[in-house]
């Protein structure tokens, strides 16, 4: 068992080279590309941030890393050689180790057993000399691991330790810690992030992947921006040791969000400076805590034919919103649309007031894959007339109303009785599209709307939002795609750990306005 | 819900539309001749001529009168558990507690109307109220599998199933203690007399049980694919999530289901005991519903797909019990046909995806 935390670099080269580089990576999905032309190197002796938000493309880069999954393009290099990592087994023999988000240790056995588990099958493991190294190796990192504990006994920060340690006793030289954070408490996390700083001070590499800035600020020594699969930008040691915490976050904030990518100007003139209409949807007070991110307080209103944006990094509380708001979790305080309550109603009654969702979750909960595309226009009408008379399906309405959606939104599909699930995910938003859109609609929440489409389509769905807000519908966007608000909004909010931190105009102030929203919300 | 109860229409395959056809032949056909030859090389390891043994079974429940009669006659109380099992497997409710439901349903039927007709009741009363009263005690027992699944999201299949336990020994217990006949030596109830019964079809002795059956499960599947009540209940089962996004009440669909599809396990139990039966003598346990779960998914819960299979199946259980007087072959054989096909129809689908996957590329 030769670990390289024994063989510790006291001190590092003065320029030593890369342990692992990427060159190039390119992964396509079908109809998504997850990773475009994505390069980056790895030092020994550095903590190197993978920056970006879900669906970046941070999750990919590291299927491919750990053997999971194959590039399409580019390859991987390993100390200068380039390499083919066919398994996470065989990328551990390369000396990549890899800390999953979710813990992949069996939680029924002991830890020097799920140490041993790897091992020859035909020989008895040798439990004592392992629980020796364990405690030996765990000493030196200053941390303290029973191995003779249950792992399902451990805690979850504990169980982390663990399993970091059994990467680097299987002779990891470089280390990647996937979403490492994101279920730990936050003084477990301190400590993750001190347990990163010494295992470098020993030369080691580690990839740590987070979509949480403070964090990144806090234990990186590079930082990689990710963004849409691409390259977004990356920031050194020196240049990140040279700003302050806010210059850099600021910086940071700009290449999460694509201000440098050139397009920033986009197409068609910020709509603020308009008349606006009267008030259509009113929120106050709305509180929910029943998601991941319990929505805390969220106030705002919504013109008739305004667009306002919301803006934040994923997961901060906009999908508990959207939620609340339409009726699908329980919540408090005020909804109003057009002067009227609805903040009581299910979700059918707000949507017979005129309040509509389109889910970003296209699949998961917006359609039914197996069913025909006609059924799924129709999927929150079930019953109405004329497609249902006296609860008898009316399969001439149906079909006839399908066809006309189908021509209306131009949506490419075989027939309107092809399962919404063979669609590709352009045409299945459309599907969402057309049966939001159309009939009574007075206020339309988009969650992400543009989320995983190609930029004809996003195209579409862009011009389908203004088109919606030109003919006096309300309509929330929210985004996570700041280019995407500054082109379509007049207003826009910024919510950051579930609540509204403020609203800003969408002038030429504005992209500074929010990344300051942004940024002040990241201090506690 | 398995993808395999997901009778998805429009599925294009490529190839010519003259081998499509051959294939589709051959994929209904193969695996029924392919379940027919494997159950043939067990009975020539048993020593049973295979052949003679098919013939037997053929000649003693389809071709003879009386065979045939038999064999239309128990399809009724399995129709209705079809019926059963196509709502609520449709709506992603796995009720496997058919079982506890029909024979409580049963043993109440069998106790209360031998007494209504020794009080005078007319025979039309007596029948209906025996229908509605075992429709009535099948939903009862899933009362609690149902609120604990649809607001506490228990998982159905050990509720049910446990409640099935409790259901069968509790109606043993009402046959032993509370229903015994006194006018007999064994423990059963007492036997409602043959021209109290549900009557017979025309000039035959098929029960008009046979009838009832035929219009429920007809009347479930359309209930299923041409109502919005329905649709509701497949968005429930095929995805729950997109259910609660189009702000159906998933917890009051839940209970509907667990009430129908345990009503009609429950009315199977009236209509075996009013059309054929007459009495339930103790330890009485058909375990007509796991029986008949293999056959409502080999017809993909379609309602007359399930008629098909239901009559084959009935079939074969009435002339293998013939032939296990006379062959010495046992008559669960029958099960096991029915589990050779499930394997060789399973193949079958798996071949089929295989060359649909083949034919994409």
């Amino acid at each position: 068992m030769q670990s390289p935390v024994g063989a510790a670099v006291s001190e590092p080269p003065a320029t030593p080279g890369p342990v692992v580089a990427l060159k190039g990576l390119t992964k396509r999905f079908p109809g998504v590309i997850a990773n475009n032309n994505v390069s980056a190197q790895i030092f020994p002796g550095e903590v190197h941030v993978l920056l970006g938000e879900n669906g970046a493309g941070k999750s990919t880069l590291v299927g491919m890393l750990s053997g999971l999954q194959q590039p399409d393009q580019g390859h991987i290099e390993i100390g200068g050689a380039r390499v083919t990592v066919t398994s996470p087994r065989h990328a551990l023999s390369l000396g990549i180790g890899t800390v999953f988000q979710h813990s992949m240790l069996v939680p029924s056995l002991s830890v020097v057993d799920n140490f041993t588990l790897g091992g020859t099958w035909w020989k008895r493991p040798d439990r004592e000399g392992q629980a020796a190294r364990i405690v030996e190796t765990a000493a030196r990192l200053g941390l303290r691991v029973d191995p003779f504990a249950l792992v399902s006994t451990l805690s979850l920060g504990e169980r982390q330790q663990v399993e970091i340690l059994r990467a680097l006793m299987r002779g990891s030289r470089c280390l990647i810690l996937d979403e490492a954070t994101a279920m730990l408490t936050p003084h477990e996390a301190v400590s993750l992030g001190e347990l990163m700083r010494r295992l470098v001070a020993e030369g080691l590499a580690i990839i740590f992947i987070t979509h949480k800035l403070n964090e990144a600020l806090a234990y990186g020594d590079r930082i990689s921006v990710l963004r849409l699969g691409k390259n977004a930008g990356e920031i050194g040691p020196q240049e990140l040791r040279a700003q302050t915490d806010a210059g850099n976050t600021a910086r940071i904030i700009a290449l999460m969000f694509g201000a440098g990518s050139g397009s920033a100007a986009g197409e068609g003139a910020p709509r603020s400076g308009r008349e606006p209409g009267p008030l259509v949807l009113e929120v106050a007070g709305l509180t929910a805590g029943a998601g991941r991110i319990p929505l805390q307080n969220a106030t705002f209103s919504v013109h008739r034919g305004e667009i306002l944006g919301l803006a934040g990094i994923d997961g901060n509380g906009q999908k508990e919103l959207a939620e609340a708001l339409s009726g699908q979790v329980p919540s408090a305080g005020s909804v109003r649309l057009n002067g009227r309550e609805i903040g009581g109603m299910t979700v059918g009654g707000r949507r017979a007031a005129g309040l509509r969702y389109v889910t970003d979750d296209r699949l998961g909960e917006g359609t039914v894959g197996a069913f025909p595309v006609a059924v799924n226009f129709l999927l929150k009408e079930i019953g109405s007339t004329p497609f249902w008379q006296k609860g008898l399906e009316k399969p001439q309405a149906i079909r006839a109303q399908a066809e006309e959606h189908v021509k209306n939104f131009d949506i490419r599909t075989p027939g309107v009785q092809t399962p919404v699930g063979k669609l590709s995910g352009g045409n299945i938003q459309k599907v969402l599209l057309a049966r939001e859109l159309t009939g009574s609609a007075e206020a339309v929440i988009f969650a992400k709307p543009t989320y995983g489409l190609d930029v004809q389509n996003i195209r579409a769905t862009r011009d389908r939002i203004r088109e919606a807000a030109e003919a006096g519908k309300a309509v929330l966007l929210i985004s996570t795609d700041l280019d995407e608000l500054l082109e379509l909004a007049d207003r826009i909010a910024v919510i950051d750990r579930g609540r509204i931190r403020g609203i800003v105009d969408n002038d030429a102030r504005a992209r500074d306005a929010i990344g300051r929203l942004m940024s002040a919300g990241e201090e506690p | 819900m398995s993808d395999v109860s997901l009778p998805v229409a429009g599925g294009k395959s490529g190839g010519k539309p003259g081998r499509d056809w051959l294939w589709m032949l051959a994929l209904l056909i193969g695996p029924l001749l392919a379940a027919l030859a494997l159950g043939g090389l067990i009975l020539l390891a048993m020593g049973v001529n295979p052949l003679s043994y098919y013939a037997f079974v053929v000649e003693r429940s389809i071709l003879r009168p009386s065979g045939l009669e038999a064999t239309l006659t128990r399809m009724g109380p399995l129709l209705l558990i079809a019926a059963s099992l196509i709502v609520a497997f449709r709506a992603g409710i796995w009720n496997l507690g058919g079982d506890g439901q029909f024979l409580l349903a049963a043993v109440m039927v069998a106790a209360m109307t031998p007494l209504m007709h020794e009080a005078g009741m007319p025979v039309w009363l007596v029948l209906v109220t025996g229908l509605l009263t075992g429709a009535v005690i099948g939903a009862a027992w899933s009362v609690l599998p149902a609120l604990l699944k649809a607001f506490q999201g228990i998982n159905e299949i050990i509720t049910t199933l446990m409640m099935s336990f409790l259901g069968v020994s509790f109606a043993n217990v009402l046959v032993k203690l509370a229903f015994l006949d006194p006018a007999t030596t064994t423990p059963q109830t007492r036997t409602l007399p043959v021209e109290a019964r549900l009557p017979r079809l025309f000039d035959t002795t098929v029960s008009s049980g046979l009838l009832i059956g035929l219009v429920v499960v007809v009347l479930v599947h359309l209930m299923m694919t041409r109502t919005a009540f329905g649709m509701r209940l497949r968005v429930v089962g095929a995805n729950p999530r997109a259910a609660v996004h189009a702000g159906l009440s998933v917890p009051k669909l839940t209970i509907a289901v667990f009430a129908i599809s345990a009503a009609l396990a429950g009315l199977s139990g009236a209509v075996d005991i009013l059309g054929t039966q007459g009495n339930v003598r103790a330890d009485w346990n058909p375990a007509y519903s796991l029986t008949v779960v293999p056959l409502v998914f080999l017809a993909r819960l379609n309602g007359f797909g399930s008629i098909a299979y239901v009559f084959l199946f009935s079939a074969l259980t009435i002339g293998g019990e013939s032939a296990a007087r006379r062959l010495g072959v046992p008559s669960f054989f029958s099960l096991v046909i029915v589990a050779l096909l499930l394997i060789t129809l399973g193949l079958a689908e798996y071949a089929d995806k295989r060359r649909r996957a083949r034919a994409r590329q």
